[in-house]
């Protein structure tokens, strides 16, 4: 479905990924773990061709998505046409529109409006706190609710395939489990999806396979539960 | 004394219609991209001039078109003309001048430089084009006066009104109600999430400064109907005035400005009426600065929260 190879990307004159190769398949979930700084942020921002002032240069490799070339489209097109949606990292909501709003504005660029309004019922399926507080203005809104709308804002584009950076980032752990379990359930319906996390436990508990990352280039990868195994990514990343 | 009243809040709501307009253009601009749009009021000065010679034109006077148009199709012709014409020149602005700086993540800073670098440019450009000598823009319809309890109106400041509130109405329902007008608003709270939306970034912008600048080339068609004599620094004042009655009345949210235009025309009608013209300026700034050292924000304004 997803393929990057040999990405080479830069901000400014800084190079930082080294050229990376993986592949997210159809139907899993995958997850990119690593350090503060080692790229996931950068891969996810040079998927999505969100480029300079706020995103990295692709200088060399190429991304497919279901065997077209990402390079040439502009990010809106991104969403728009290949159907790939990102929640980024520190959520980005529109905290001056209502949940309702921030919602329908995900659907901006579509017109299946039947397909549409079943969207509407599994977001808020999958988080009913969102019903409750449908009217209100999102920055009213608690960390994880905001979490849960930025979820919920990236399947309202009407994408099959969705990026989550750092998805846990700030929630307590009980919320924590309950965003994974929602993105379970979401995978069980279909969606694929490529995850970034800095908890790399959580993250590889709830994978199929995952890629880790280390300042600019992967230095392992393999099924969840053989990472979560392997003596190095435990120490390293497992806390021993 | 009550027709005295009568007819000086006639005056203010004119004066503040103009006021009002303007002031729109610079709230749209300024809540999508941050920017405050120094040249917003040249392009009123552009409006007005290109309303001229749509006028003009239609009326024969460069020999394209027989002349005995009747006033009334002039202006219905020259009306959507310069709103169009003058869109134009706003999106060309942001084309080859603020574009450029945004994809290249220059600071605000140069952005409102920019800015008022090319209000500089609009008005010797057209000094350099047309020269010293001042228009004087025809008479499209005959001025029909009416009585309003002893004060008297005019049809062009009626209209001038009348379109103020019209046009207001148009952008709070665009802004509240409409996608286009959800995901401007998106834009200002957070441009880097909206092309995440499948929402092309661009187009929003480019819609923000037409409608912007349409509202400007508008006023400047009123206000060259009922102030028939131009010249090339006719925007600066008025710019600036639209500008600071934005701020006031809070620049972020479109009552705000709309309301902030009135407010100083009122303000400035008052003060003209009761002490001297000369005073005007001086105590009606004064008075909004002692408004928004009370509200920094503006009358309407909002500070902004934000959760890590």
């Amino acid at each position: 479905m997803l393929s990057v190879t040999n990405l080479k990307v830069k901000y400014g004159n800084t190079e930082a990924l080294h050229g990376i190769s993986f592949e997210v398949r159809q139907g899993e979930i995958v997850t990119l773990i690593g350090a503060n700084g080692a790229g996931k942020t950068t891969t996810l921002l040079s998927i999505s061709r969100l480029g300079p002032p706020e995103g990295p240069r692709i200088v060399e490799g190429d991304i497919t998505y279901n065997g077209q070339s990402l390079l040439g489209i502009s990010p809106h097109e991104v969403v728009s046409r290949m159907r790939m949606a990102l929640a980024p990292e520190g959520r980005h909501i529109f905290g001056n529109l209502t949940v309702e709003e921030n919602l329908k504005l995900a659907t901006y660029a579509r017109t299946d409006s039947d397909r549409i309004k079943t969207d509407y019922q599994r977001v808020y399926d999958l988080f009913p706190r969102l019903v409750e507080r449908r009217k209100q203005r999102s920055e009213s809104l608690s960390g994880g609710e905001q979490q849960m709308l930025a979820v919920g804002r990236a399947l309202m584009t009407g994408a099959d395939f969705i990026m989550l950076d750092e998805p846990s980032m700030g929630l307590a752990p009980l919320l924590m489990y309950d965003m994974f379990r929602a993105l379970k359930e979401l995978n069980g319906q279909g969606m694929t999806l490529l995850l970034i996390e800095q908890n790399a436990r959580i993250a590889l508990q709830f994978a199929h396979r995952g890629y880790v990352l280390d300042t600019g280039a992967i230095v392992a990868e393999g099924l969840a539960q053989e990472l979560m195994n392997n003596p190095d990514v435990k120490k390293a990343y497992l806390g021993g | 004394m009550l027709e005295t009243i009568i007819q000086q809040g006639i005056n203010a709501l004119q004066l503040g219609s103009y006021y009002s307009l303007i002031a729109l253009g610079y709230c749209l601009v300024y809540g999508v991209l941050l920017l405050i749009n120094f040249a917003h009021g040249d392009i009123f000065m552009v409006g007005a001039y290109i309303a001229f010679f749509c006028a003009t034109a239609f009326l024969g006077k460069f020999g394209y078109i027989d002349p005995g148009m009747p006033g009334w199709i002039v202006l219905a012709l020259t009306v959507p003309l310069t709103m169009l014409l003058t869109s134009g020149v706003g999106v060309f602005i942001e084309r080859v001048a603020y574009r450029p700086l945004r994809l290249k993540g220059a600071n605000r800073l140069y952005v409102v430089i920019t800015a008022l670098m090319m209000g500089i440019v609009l008005e010797y450009g057209n000094l350099a084009m047309l020269g010293a000598s001042r228009k004087s823009f025809p008479t499209l319809v005959p001025r029909t006066i009416f009585e309003i309890g002893g004060a008297t109106v005019t049809s062009l400041k009626l209209a001038a009104i009348v379109t103020s509130f019209l046009v207001f109405g148009l952008l709070q329902w665009i802004v509240t109600r409409t996608k286009l007008g959800m995901a401007m608003r998106a834009v200002s709270y957070d441009k880097f999430a909206v092309p995440l939306m499948g929402i092309p970034l661009d187009i929003i912008i480019v819609f923000t400064f037409f409608l912007g600048s349409s509202m400007a080339g508008l006023a400047g068609l009123l206000y060259a109907m009922n102030f028939p004599v131009l010249d090339p620094f006719m925007g600066a004042l008025v710019g600036w005035k639209a500008f600071i009655a934005a701020v006031v009345g809070g620049i972020g949210d479109i009552r705000g400005a709309f309301i902030g235009g009135f407010l100083l025309a009122f303000l400035e009608v008052t003060v003209a009426a009761t002490f001297s013209s000369e005073l005007r300026d001086l105590i009606s700034f004064t008075i909004l600065l002692g408004i928004l050292s009370w509200k920094p924000t503006g009358l309407f304004g909002k500070p902004r929260t934000t959760k890590i």
